[in-house]
């Protein structure tokens, strides 16, 4: 087996690997949000359901979840998921719903993380609280959990050949394909590919931290 | 007429009376200083002043405008709290600069923020914005800060930053501008630039309420002393008096310790 065949072959799964990546972190970054907003409201019973639930999706397994939006939803409620690759959406639900809660606790803290007086200071200039937030401190926010949502992003290509689970095809699965063959270095190779991945989103994640480093505090 | 009216505040968190019913009058143009040591309840008054608490009762007047009544039946709205918060300015002990912008954009950013609601706004932009500038150059040029206006807070040491925290507070025109503590986060040799500036606000009339831990400063500027002790008001009176002929013991005892 060549190997131009073999990097064909595992680049076509690592599109599903990236693909997944992709709709997941631009799902989950809005989703966390709210999320956050839920587990920081002054409204009990939504904050203890969100605390709650947050605190199931992160005590419990990637790969477990994966394997409950699969079947549960037709188990149980016979409902069919929708789309003409269910799988592929049932990994996208897991991931998405997994993914936010993390960065849910990233944004809360980020948030928490704002010294009072910056609202403080808002208010007496006669700011309202939405013109506080978004004006003074959300920039603020931003950049105090840039370096902690990389970490995230970094271990979420990563998680994503969870999906194998549920019989995605992506690179590790393929790279299976031909050990079952007897030919096992595929199945390292595919490192290469995370590897690659992750010096670049390195690179772009520095860039944006250099960016925002125009100031301190 | 006085300029600011504070009757009867009373304030509580939890079981612990912070405020048991202050009053004072404050003339236009006068200087204000309360001094009283850590607890007396100093802040919390001056935070009730200025919407950061809400007081549990009282009633507090501005330029004849009543900013705060308990007895009232009628609450402020979020938005007319806001425009009252205009006419008092706060300068804070730790400044509270916006650390994400320059010292320019600190001084505009309320006044830029607000001025988008003018009807007239989308028309005159330009000039609406020129003007805003304007102004805001000549309170920083006025704190001697002309030369750091594209300058960020963490480059600034704590004396300009206090300075670029006042100009960000008089930009606004407030009626009456209160400080907390404003040195007490400063170096010593840094207090010195602090007090010369508001020494030179008083010498331009500007009313002021300043609670302070320096007492020959609050002295020699002040024309009005109030010394709080558990929250009340246990001597007032002109600064002279107050500092150098203290009637109380517990004045006395305060003033003793402060000068070791």
């Amino acid at each position: 087996m060549s190997f131009s065949v073999v990097t064909t072959d595992l680049l076509v799964g690592f599109l599903e690997n990236i693909k997944l990546f992709g709709v997941t972190l631009l799902l989950a970054i809005p989703l966390g949000l709210v999320i956050a907003l839920g587990s920081m409201t002054k409204f009990t019973p939504l904050r203890k359901f969100t605390r709650g639930f947050v605190w199931a999706i992160r005590g419990t397994p990637l790969m477990l979840q994966l394997f409950v939006v699969l079947y549960v939803p037709g188990l149980v409620f016979d409902v069919q998921i929708p789309g003409n690759n269910p799988r592929f959406t049932a990994a996208v639900i897991a991931f998405v719903i997994n993914y936010a809660c993390y960065f849910s606790e990233i944004y809360r803290g980020g948030i928490e993380g704002i010294p009072k007086g910056q609202y403080e200071a808002g208010q007496v200039l006669g700011l309202s609280k939405s013109q506080t937030f978004f004006k003074v401190v959300l920039m603020q926010v931003v950049k105090h959990i840039v370096p902690p949502m990389g970490n995230e992003i970094m271990t979420l290509i990563k998680d994503t050949s969870l999906a194998r689970v549920i019989a995605i095809g992506e690179v590790i699965t393929k790279a299976e394909s031909f050990s079952a063959k007897g030919i096992i270095w595929p199945l390292f190779y595919t490192g290469v590919f995370f590897l690659v991945f992750c010096g670049i989103l390195t690179i772009v994640l520095g860039k944006i931290e250099k960016k925002l480093d125009y100031y301190k505090g | 007429m006085a300029i600011l009216e504070v009757r009867n505040v009373e304030k509580s968190f939890g079981k612990t009376n912070v405020l048991k019913g202050i009053s004072f009058d404050l003339n236009e143009g006068d200087v204000l200083s309360i001094i009283g040591s850590s607890g007396s309840g100093k802040t919390t008054l001056l935070r009730c002043i200025n919407f950061l608490e809400t007081a549990d009762s009282g009633k507090i007047t501005v330029d004849g405008d009543v900013i705060f009544d308990s007895s009232s039946e009628t609450k402020l709205s979020k938005k007319e709290q806001l425009e009252k918060q205009l006419s008092i300015g706060l300068v804070f002990q730790d400044f509270n600069l916006f650390p994400q912008y320059n010292i320019l954009d600190n001084v505009t950013l309320a006044l830029k923020v607000r001025a988008r609601k003018r009807p007239d706004f989308r028309k005159n932009k330009k000039e609406i914005l020129k003007e805003i500038e304007e102004k805001a150059l000549s309170v920083i040029k006025k704190m001697g800060l002309e030369d750091k206006i594209y300058n960020y807070p963490c480059e600034l040491s704590g004396g300009q930053k206090q300075r670029v925290s006042i100009a960000r507070a008089m930009a606004l025109e407030p009626k009456i501008l209160f400080f907390d503590e404003p040195t007490s986060a400063l170096d010593p040799e840094l207090t010195g630039e602090i007090l010369k500036v508001i020494r030179e606000l008083a010498e331009d009339n500007m009313t002021m309420v300043i609670v302070t831990h320096e007492m020959t400063f609050a002295k020699e500027v002040s024309d009005y002393i109030v010394f709080m002790d558990n929250g009340i008001i246990a001597e007032e009176g002109k600064a002279e008096d107050v500092i150098g002929n203290p009637k109380t013991e517990r004045l006395r005892a305060f003033l003793s310790k402060i000068s070791d």
